[in-house]
């Protein structure tokens, strides 16, 4: 008759899981800061070329995005399949480019301003012609700070 | 009367709650790291002055047509050679008067040094796949870099991409970087593009 009984064997308890939501809540913080919305919509078609030599964008805020490239299969039956220019929503032609320059000019905090980086976003099958009229725009306006989006890949083929 | 104690709220479901919450976000993220070449585009001159004279041995000639063919200093090859091609141009040779020359260059941290006079003169036709130009853009950038790492690696135990990595944490590293640079630097003129053959 001793005080201290053996306990017997229960089945193995179940796993605490009051500190799930914890986890979760955690997690979920995570993404909400690290998100980051889509400002624009896509109008154009936009796969962007593979190199090898790629940098990375340091500042977003300090980027500014010229999209070209085919219209999307949606758009195509008013707008047809020649490549278009297009600045923050809407399709636009060269004559628009020096005035967007601007307007991203003054956005930006007077300090930064000449430190944006002007992103083009070429899709891949674009012909040049276009392109290089946008980079003649660009310089006309003293946009000279570039950044031809890629892709990273290991190795280019021919 | 006997003491009624209140009713803890159901916690249970706050989970669920945080779950959905999380899955949405979960897709809704986009992680794209904007990653791309980054070029400088040269400043508007004025019409009056003209271009200086550059030798035709300074010169290295690239023309890529509509069909997205290259021609390298008057040879046709393909974009996987450009790279060889374009450091042994980059590098040059004292030697070879075919090769670009050498101006002695005060350089900090590395004294009196022969710099080549090397430029890489880029023209593409109008109907040039924007994919390929990217390509020879990125072989360009890449022979730069490869001749940097080695040149760093030679000179100071270090190659030219941790040397930009640690720039910014020391002041030491941030000169060898820039006379890396200085002693090869890059030098990409494009041309204004021709509109001849192929269609829009």
């Amino acid at each position: 008759m001793s005080k201290f009984r053996k306990k017997g064997k229960k089945g193995q308890p179940a796993v605490n899981t009051a500190s799930l939501p914890d986890i979760v809540f955690m997690l979920l913080f995570f993404f909400m800061v690290t998100t980051v919305m889509r400002e624009t919509s896509l109008k154009v078609e936009n796969k962007t070329p593979k190199a090898t030599e790629v940098s990375k964008l340091e500042r977003k805020s300090l980027v500014a995005y010229i999209y070209i490239g085919k219209p999307i299969k949606s758009l195509q039956g008013a707008f047809g399949t020649a490549p278009r220019i297009q600045l923050n929503d809407a399709f636009k032609t060269l004559e628009d480019i020096p005035l967007f320059v601007d307007m991203e000019i003054e956005q930006r905090d007077p300090a930064e301003q000449n430190m944006i980086t002007w992103s083009l976003k070429v899709d891949e099958k674009t012909k040049m012609g276009i392109v290089t009229e946008v980079k003649q725009e660009l310089r006309k306006a003293n946009a000279l700070k570039l950044n031809y989006s890629t892709k990273k890949t290991d190795k280019i083929t021919n | 009367m006997a003491k009624r104690e209140i009713s803890e709220i159901n916690a249970g479901s706050m989970a669920d709650i945080a779950f959905l919450l999380l899955i949405f976000f979960l897709v809704t993220t986009t992680m794209d790291t904007d990653t791309g070449l980054i070029r400088k585009l040269p400043p508007v001159l004025d019409e009056y002055t003209p271009p200086p004279p550059i030798k035709q041995r300074n010169i290295f000639e690239i023309l890529v047509n509509a069909n997205d063919q290259l021609l390298v200093e008057g040879e046709y090859i393909q974009v996987t050679e450009l790279r060889a091609k374009a450091k042994e141009f980059i590098k040059s040779d004292p030697g070879n008067p075919n090769m670009p020359e050498f101006k002695d260059t005060e350089i900090p941290r590395l004294g009196l040094v022969p710099v080549s006079k090397q430029i890489i003169s880029l023209q593409n036709d109008n109907g040039t796949s924007y994919e390929m130009y990217i390509k020879v853009q990125n072989e360009l950038v890449a022979a730069y870099n490869e001749l940097r790492n080695e040149f760093a690696q030679q000179k100071f135990q270090k190659s030219y991409q941790e040397l930009v990595q640690q720039s910014k944490a020391s002041d030491a590293n941030k000169e060898k970087m820039k006379a890396v640079k200085k002693f090869y630097p890059q030098r990409i003129s494009e041309a204004e593009p021709k509109k001849v053959g192929g269609s829009e």
